[in-house]
This record gives structure tokens, sequence and C-alpha cells, in this order.
């Protein structure tokens, strides 16, 4: 797909890099949004990385679409040249089940699997925080091992405590507050993923590496 | 801070209330790629006004009111500027118009009362709401439990804090925008949007009847979304996308086809087919609009005329006629 760059309104416009959850086209998003972090360009507010898109809001008073447009198609043709990342990685401890993993053993058994494996191919892998959304702090993160991949529940839970970990489709995260929620519940972390009283208010970034440890 | 100076800038009380208000400055900006919501006014050009004719900063907050009545003390001399629509507002004994400021003496009281029309109104004093920052901001995430007082709606007891005057209040009093720099507020406006970036996920005729027929704001609408009521939207294919940033005033078409607007807390992200994004100059036609009553009707507009159009409105706000 080619890249685009559409207006969402006047304040802000989408860099379309692609149409799937793809790690490729997930790196490129994170890439661009660091250079354009780092240009630190009169006008661009802030950026939102998501799968295969970026969301850039500008200031209307300050720049016009054309303008803004002519900066990101600028950028655009810099990322294909530097493609380097180092992203941050974080451990994150796992009780897998018991009482906050109350989907691990459905899962299991829906996947034809035991729960010693279901927890063994989670935790092997290193997954790429695709993008944050939905409660302050909760990240979406993949890509989960296909011999995982459940669909959402029929029916959300209203209630799911912080620090539950969780899977869905080909993605896996961990809920950021307490929160409705309609994702398999694996397991629980006590990291916590959002203090907004702290200095440092976010445990991920988009873009980072995480790696799942199973506590004893 | 010494207790001395602590009850020195307690300025307002919470009389009594039966709406929704919070405290909000222009919005939490700086961590939407984290997943937290801008926050902030439903109708920002009331709420820049309230605040310049209080003679407040930029990043100052101010008291969103909306959906019902509230009764506030003065603890002290202060002005005050009250902006929006569909309120009758009263200090002491006497009633003014919206849009100017007002001395108020220690121990009078400010009431403002919910009229049949309008939706949101904004309550700023010389000095600005001071409260503890989070994340940049003293906007109220009400669903995240942060920021504004506590995260949560006002209720009576509370006494919010002011800081420190820009200038003498007399000064700062009998400052009025004028009509002429206010947009015109209306119970069923026309609301201009920018078609995109899934347009094309609906057919033909579903975008025709999206632009030609009248909604009705559903009063399930809130400070996360106003939701309309018309007739469905149809989808040319899947009514999902994997999803991707949002903005105040995206129009979202769920798989029912009736659409979403998002509004000040609506989520960072989403994944429904957005088919337009409401023109900021407007936004606040559409915040205004008495849910469960207003009817609206769309109409596609450029980002260029879209700009041009916001930009004309935040200027009026310099039109501010002073006191003699």
């Amino acid at each position: 797909m080619k890249p685009g760059v559409v207006p969402l309104g006047d304040s802000a416009v989408l860099v379309q890099l692609g149409d799937e959850i793809d790690l490729t086209v997930n790196h490129r998003v994170h890439t661009l949004a660091n250079l354009i972090t780092t240009s630190a360009i009169t006008g661009i507010i802030e950026t939102v990385p998501a799968y295969a898109t970026l969301l850039v809001h500008y200031d209307a008073l300050i720049l016009s679409f054309t303008q803004i447009k002519n900066i990101l198609r600028e950028k655009l043709t810099q990322i294909q040249e530097n493609e380097s990342r180092q992203p941050r990685r974080i451990e994150v401890p796992v009780r897998y089940g018991e009482e906050l993993g109350p989907d691990l053993e459905s899962v299991a058994s829906n996947c034809g699997l035991r729960v010693e494996d279901v927890i063994r191919i989670h935790s092997e892998k290193i997954y790429t925080v695709y993008m944050m959304g939905f409660t302050p702090g909760y990240p979406y993160m993949g890509k989960l091992d296909d011999a995982l991949s459940m669909p959402r529940l029929e029916t959300p839970r209203t209630r799911v405590p912080a620090g539950t970990v969780a899977i869905a489709g080909s993605q896996t995260g961990i809920y950021s507050i307490e929160s409705p929620g309609g994702w398999n519940l694996i397991g629980w972390t006590p990291l916590k993923l959002f203090d907004p009283n702290s200095d440092s208010p976010f445990l991920f970034a988009p873009g980072d590496e995480v790696k799942f440890i199973a506590e004893e | 801070m010494n207790v001395a100076l602590q009850v020195l800038s307690m300025s307002l009380e919470v009389v009594d209330i039966n709406g929704l208000a919070t405290i909000q400055d222009s919005g939490r900006i700086g961590w939407r790629r984290f997943g937290v919501p801008s926050s902030g006014p439903m109708d920002a050009f009331a709420f820049h006004a309230a605040k310049k004719l209080a003679g407040n900063a930029s990043n100052c907050a101010a008291i969103e009111i909306g959906l019902g009545d509230i009764t506030l003390r003065a603890k002290r001399d202060c002005v005050i500027a009250v902006a929006g629509v569909g309120y009758n507002l009263s200090i002491y004994v006497w009633d003014f118009p919206l849009w100017s400021s007002y001395y108020v003496r220690a121990g009078w009281t400010i009431r403002l009362t919910k009229l049949d029309s309008g939706m949101w109104a904004y309550i700023a004093i010389s000095g600005g709401v001071q409260t503890q920052p989070i994340l940049d901001s003293v906007s109220t995430n009400l669903r995240g439990h942060f920021g504004g007082l506590d995260g949560r709606p006002l209720q009576a007891g509370d006494v919010l804090r002011s800081g420190t005057p820009s200038r003498s209040l007399n000064e700062l009093a009998a400052r009025t925008l004028p009509e002429s720099a206010l947009p015109s507020y209306s119970d069923n406006p026309v609301v201009d949007f920018i078609m995109g970036p899934q347009g094309n996920y609906f057919a033909d005729e579903s975008i025709a009847t999206f632009m030609s027929q009248e909604y009705t704001v559903s009063n399930t609408s809130d400070r996360i979304g106003y939701r309309l009521e018309g007739a469905a939207l149809k989808h040319r294919r899947k009514a999902e996308l994997i999803s991707e940033g949002m903005t105040m005033g995206a129009i979202q078409i769920p798989s029912n086809g009736q659409p979403i607007v998002m509004m000040a807390d609506s989520p960072t992200t989403g994944g429904y087919p957005k088919i337009g994004t409401v023109a900021s100059a407007d936004l606040l036609f559409l915040a205004q609009c008495v849910p469960g009553k207003s009817k609206i009707r769309f109409q596609e507009t450029t980002v260029a005329k879209a700009q041009r159009k916001y930009r004309e409105l935040m200027n009026g706000l310099d039109r501010i006629v002073e006191s003699d």
C-alpha cells in the first residue's frame, strides 16, 4: 500500500502506512513518530501511533493542511533510508492462571494445549507494543503465536483488575486500570502500568519490546 | 505553603449542584499516544471567552457546568466571567447576561440556572481555578479518576482555590464580548464536517443520506460522545478497521449505522470507520445541542475553509470590550 497523508478534520492528519496488523509496518510507524518528535516542528502538537497509521495533531492557527502534508511527505521519504530502531526492552513478571487469570484453562483446552504449553508459548516471545489506547497506559502487543489465537469473549466482563494479562486474536495486552474487558484473561502482573502522580506515569511507550516472565 | 496562604486563596464554595460540573483547562496535551484523552471543554470557544473575560492566561482553568444548575458562594472579592449557552446567571440579587465579567463581593452567591436550550457554560474566576496538575493539565479525566478535583465532578461543599488576578479587580470587571463576535448557536444547527478517512467504506447513497438527513442528538450523549439517531448508514464492506488515532469531532459509524461523534473525553483510538470529522469551528454547535431534542444536519466543507472559519472564530475573542 502506498503511504498516504489524509486529513482527519482540520487539526489532525492521518499518515497511512498500511492497512493490516504487521510488525514491519508498525516499526515504520514508530520510526516516523520518533523522526517527527526529534524534528520539533512548530505547529505540530503530538503524534499518536497505531498499528499501521500515525495520527499527527497540529495547530490549525499555525499550519495549513498543505503545509503539514508537505512536511510529513518529506519525513516519509526519510524513514525509508533510516530504519534502525533501538527499542526499550521491558520485562513483565506474570502469575499465570489462578484467580486473576480465569480463562487460562479454557484457552488451553480451546487451543488443544496443556496449560504449561500456553504459558511457555505466551512467555517465550518478545512482543512489540504496537500502540496504546482504550485506557491510559494500555498496551496493544504482538505478534501472539497463532497457536494461542482466541476470539474476544462474547460477553465482556464488567470489571477487570489493573495488571491483568490478556490475549485476543493475534495480540496480547495488560489492563492498565480497572475497566470492562472483553479479552481472555490468563494471568496478572504486579507492575503498575499507569500512575498519574509519578514522574514516570507510564510503564510502556509505543514501540517498546516486552518479555513476559512466568513467576513460580 | 502556610495555612494562612491556603485560606486566602480559597475563593469559590460549591453551595448546591444538580448538574455535571468539572474543572477543565484547555485540554491535556502531550499524552495521547499513551491512551490519555485530551478532556478539556466541550465548547472551546465559550471556555476561552470566559477565560479571557476574566483576564486569565492561556493555561488557566475554569468550571464547566452542564445538564443542570449550580450555586457558588464567593469566599473573597473576585471577578468572575461566564460564557456559554442555555443558562441564566444571577449574582447576589441581580440577573446578568452571559459573555461578560462581573465584580463579586465576598459572601455573594453566583447562581447558574439551566434553561431549556443549550448545554454547557463556563465560569472563569480572576486568577484561574487552581488545583494539582496531573500529566501537565488540570482537566478532569472522569473515566480515569484523575485531574481536576480528585478526578471527579464537583459536589456541594467543595471549595475551589484561585490564583492571583492578572490585573486589579476593577479593571477586570464589566468587560464584555460583543454579540457580533459570537457564533450563531442554534438548537438545530447545521454542522460542517470534513469527509474521510473512511468515506470509501460507505456506498454513495449512504453518503448522500448522511449529508441530507436530519439526525436527532440522543439523550444518551455525554462528554465521551454524542450519539445521533436517524436513518442508518450502510457499510459497503466491513464495519470495522484496525484501530487508528481519533480526534474530537471524529464521526464513527459502528455496525448499527448510527453515527457517534467523539467528544472531549473520547478514547484516543478507535476501530470503527469514520465517515468524516466535524470542523473545529462547528464542534461548539454540536456540543451546545440539547440531548433528546436537538436535530442537526451535516454539511461538507474543505480543510482550508474549515481552518479559515476557525481562525476567524478565535480571532473574535480579541474583540472584548473593556470596562469604562
